[in-house]
């Protein structure tokens, strides 16, 4: 499986230094296997930050309707597969390119910390956020002294 | 230049179009640097163009479009928001001001602009100018 690890092991904040003039990040290509559609896939890029709450995913994938979206949980993997419909360029004669597209997907192993049974997704303007809530046992407790 | 008029093949020669044509100096004149955000496709559309740019997170309130002449400009703020306290887990998206202009080799129809935003994907339909449109000439 392609894609990196985030379990809720990692705790330590980082500042986020917010560029003032913003770059093209290059679009990185699956490494490539056997998939049921065929095309390119590109992995999205993704942030991941955790709250008392829980886990919380944003993932970019510019193109991508919700019906050609599948968020699947299978032993402890999520599964983010979004699919691009590419007759919006019927037609369209290419004369100058900066990127490519493709369908888009990436996995993550989660940790048993995470309540499994009740994951949301929303999609916004191409953006994917994922929201894994940490089950009632993982969640940090304030222990009064008595 | 093939057309991408077949949906079983469009996707694939799509690829391999959008590839070929990254090389292309087509534009080098006009651009105002490279790398610049937000990463733009141009097509030709009839007798115009379309161009397609990748900007995902941002809002149709959080982009101003400005056409003039042969130039348009994309300005506007792409920005991350994230609950104060939060733990940084991973961070590979980018946020930020951007502003960029490119030149086209036709004039544009400012009044005939059509602009769509769509899950991150805006969509620029330029047609050319009126006054810019070639003209036949008999020989008398």
């Amino acid at each position: 499986m392609s894609g990196g690890q985030t379990g809720i092991r990692e705790t330590g904040s980082k500042e986020v230094e917010e560029s003032q003039e913003l770059s093209v990040q290059e679009k990185k290509e699956t490494s490539g296997q056997e998939r049921p559609a065929p095309g390119r896939y590109f992995v999205p890029s993704t942030d991941a930050h955790e709250t008392e709450g829980g886990l919380t995913l944003v993932m970019e994938m510019p193109g991508v309707r919700r019906e050609n979206l599948e968020v699947t949980l299978e032993e402890g993997v999520l599964k983010v597969e979004g699919r691009l419909d590419f007759s919006r360029y019927d037609g369209l004669e290419p004369v100058y390119t900066e990127y490519n597209v493709g369908h888009y997907e990436r996995s993550f192993a989660l940790s048993e910390k995470v309540d499994q049974q009740n994951i949301g997704a929303t999609l916004e303007n191409g953006v994917l956020t994922l929201t894994l809530p940490k089950s009632p046992a993982a969640r940090p407790r304030r222990i009064d002294i008595s | 230049m093939a057309r991408l008029s077949s949906p079983f093949d469009t996707m694939a020669r799509l690829q391999q179009a959008l590839d070929s044509y990254r090389t292309s100096p087509w534009l080098n004149a006009g651009l105002s640097g490279g790398g610049a955000f937000p990463p733009i496709n141009v097509f030709r559309k009839g007798d115009g163009f379309a161009l397609v740019a990748e900007i995902p997170g941002v809002g149709k309130d959080d982009i101003e479009i400005q056409v003039k002449g042969r130039s348009v400009r994309l300005s506007g703020n792409k920005a991350m928001a994230y609950p104060e306290g939060s733990a940084t887990h991973r961070r590979e998206r980018l946020a930020g001001r951007f502003d960029r202009a490119l030149s086209l080799p036709i004039e544009i129809d400012p009044d005939h602009v059509e602009a769509e935003l769509s899950d991150g994907v805006l969509t620029l339909s330029l047609n050319r100018a009126e006054r810019d449109r070639p003209r036949t000439i008999k020989v008398a």
